[in-house]
């Protein structure tokens, strides 16, 4: 699959606070916690970002709470995928988990200015910046994230387990 | 080659008699957890994926406690959402309001958590309960729903790190200043994937409360797991509150560590961690004299009662500054009582504090003491991070309960000695 689109560059250590605020965590819908993306951090973020964007940072993207909401208002509003030097552990699982692509590729985020537009294979494992021509090859997702990913989300290779 | 103690429950809760970092496991649950903000989605896949029943109605505990007692109409929904969901599935432990507390206080209180245990919490602060030598970790609400079907969970192997706290820590410094001074010297992402294991004397000095506290923030320096080997304090803890059977476990001598750290922490002074990252910890003398608008006590870090009388201690006979709102949130009923009955509130009274029921609300910014654009406040929390507690132009300075309630006296950040002398 090959997802395209403009880059959102961002720093080091990206909350979850900043990525979807706790004060609208009294709804888990995921069209309402999308109005609301980096709403702390970028302000602009909202009105700009088309369908298929990408969010590009540096280390420890996602850090701080659990919430599972940070994962779900990105992909609703319409990021193809996120690229880090890093992931905080709990974003990581969520991803994972709800089936968000997140890729760990520090060359990438070195290379990638804001507004570049980016072209992401994620079955060669290769990023490409089409600004600076630069080509950035990352490791594809371990074998059991894979696995819960092509299943359809962790619900599903859970209940597959479990039926079999 | 020996394993640690985290090696060994995550060993033992996979059948395995040996497990190496890196390596995936699938492993049993002794306990799952989940909030009003987080069970709701976890109850949404649940549902979604067909499941009738939780593994083991004795082992999911869901807590409404972030946005409880209700704080807006949304938040009411949520709650209600966890109350059906654990009276058709027979929850033994769901705490209704009036009942519950902020859930990393309350879970070891009620002798939920046990030594040895497995435990995963959708609430990153779950990592709270390896003061109690179990191994705990936050996870997601997708987690927390395949969690609540199957009782089992798929970890990665942490890689081991070891932090040794050498010395006797001052009259001011506990749990809390341990861990800012970790955090500050690792990096907020400096245990990432990874486990802290904490020992040395400091530790062994320090009681459950405080150990608690400084496990509660592992997570703020990207850690999977931070644990503390039970010992006589531990067990004294479990033992009258413990309604199964539990099984204690240590590192072995010849453990492996991909890093290992060494502090001697007799001199060190109470931490205060500056906006907007744990990680900016500093010595409290060098935030004197920055002026703060609010003082908040309380959260899964510092609610517990060693916090409140500490804060009590320093505020006897004291008022609140007049440009200061103080307010103290115990963390669960049975602090709350026990804080009433030891004459903690009317000090807190006297002094103008304002006293709040079991909530997790201005931690995360949810209710009872928000920031407007500008404002400053001192927390006894584990966030400071832009916005978190409101406004995005406001600051969250991050302290013990002592320093907070100091600070509430003098209007700006103040080592507890200077306003006891």
């Amino acid at each position: 699959m090959t997802l395209k689109g403009k880059a959102f560059k961002y720093g080091d250590n990206v909350d979850t606070d900043a990525i979807i605020p706790a004060r609208y965590l009294n709804t888990s819908d995921p069209a309402e916690l999308a109005a609301h993306c980096m709403e702390d951090i970028d302000a602009d973020f909202i009105g700009k970002k088309r369908t298929g964007d990408v969010i590009v940072a540096r280390k420890n993207f996602g850090c701080g709470s659990s919430r599972e909401h940070a994962p779900i208002s990105i992909k609703a509003a319409g990021i193809s995928c996120v690229i880090a030097d890093t992931f905080a552990r709990i974003f990581y699982r969520n991803s994972i988990n709800t089936g968000l692509p997140i890729i760990e590729c520090p060359a990438a985020t070195v290379d990638i200015e804001k507004g570049d537009e980016v072209e992401v294979d994620l079955e060669a494992g290769l990023i490409r910046n089409l600004r600076s021509g630069g080509e950035f090859r990352f490791e594809p997702m371990p074998d059991f994230a894979r696995e819960i990913i092509e299943a359809g989300g962790l619900m599903k290779y859970v209940m597959k387990q479990k039926g079999a | 080659m020996g394993m640690t103690i985290t090696e060994k429950i995550l060993a033992a809760h996979a059948g395995l008699d040996e497990i190496r970092p890196g390596q995936l496991i699938n492993a049993r649950l002794d306990l799952c957890l989940g909030n009003d903000i987080t069970a709701p989605i976890a109850i949404k896949e649940f549902e979604k994926a067909g499941a009738q029943q939780v593994f083991d109605k004795s082992r999911v505990c869901l807590v409404p406690d972030h946005f409880a007692p209700n704080k807006d109409i949304k938040s009411a929904e949520q709650c209600a959402q966890l109350r059906r969901f654990a009276r058709s599935q027979s929850l033994v432990n769901y705490f209704e309001v009036g009942q519950m507390g902020v859930e990393h206080a309350l879970l070891p209180e009620k002798g939920l958590v046990l030594p040895g245990d497995c435990v995963i919490g959708a609430d990153s602060h779950t990592c709270t309960y390896g003061a109690l030598g179990a191994f705990s970790t936050g996870v997601g609400s997708t987690d927390l729903a395949a969690g609540m079907i199957t009782g089992q969970a798929w970890f990665k192997v942490p890689e081991q790190m070891k932090f040794v706290y050498k010395g006797t820590p001052g009259p001011w410094v506990g749990g809390k200043d341990l861990i800012l001074f970790t955090i500050g010297r690792i990096g907020v992402d400096g245990a990432l994937y990874r486990s802290m294991n904490f020992s040395g004397s400091a530790i062994t000095a320090l009681n459950m409360d405080e150990r608690l506290a400084m496990c509660n923030m592992a997570i703020e320096a990207g850690a999977k797991n931070g644990i503390i080997e039970p010992d006589r304090i531990t067990l004294e803890y479990v033992s009258s509150r413990a309604a199964r059977s539990y099984k204690v476990y240590s590192s072995d001598p010849d453990a492996v560590y991909v890093e290992t750290f060494e502090w001697d922490i007799t001199a060190m002074e109470p931490q205060v961690a500056f906006p907007h990252l744990p990680e900016n910890a500093h010595p409290v003398s060098e935030a004197r004299d920055i002026a703060i608008d609010q003082s908040f006590i309380g959260s899964c870090t510092n609610g517990r009662i060693t916090d409140l009388r500490l804060a009590a201690k320093v505020m006897r006979g004291k008022k609140v500054a007049q440009a200061v709102r103080c307010i103290v949130i115990p963390a669960t009923q049975a602090i709350y009582r026990q804080a009433m009955e030891e004459g903690l509130f009317e000090v807190f009274l006297d002094a103008g504090c304002a006293i709040s029921t079991p909530t997790c609300g201005p931690c995360l910014g949810g209710h009872m003491g928000i920031l407007a654009e500008g404002e400053r406040c001192i927390a006894t929390s584990n966030r400071n991070f832009v916005g978190r507690m409101g406004h995005t132009k406001s600051e969250i300075y991050l302290s013990n309960a002592a320093v907070a309630a100091a600070s509430a006296v003098t209007g700006r950040i103040t080592h507890p000695e200077e306003v006891l002398s």
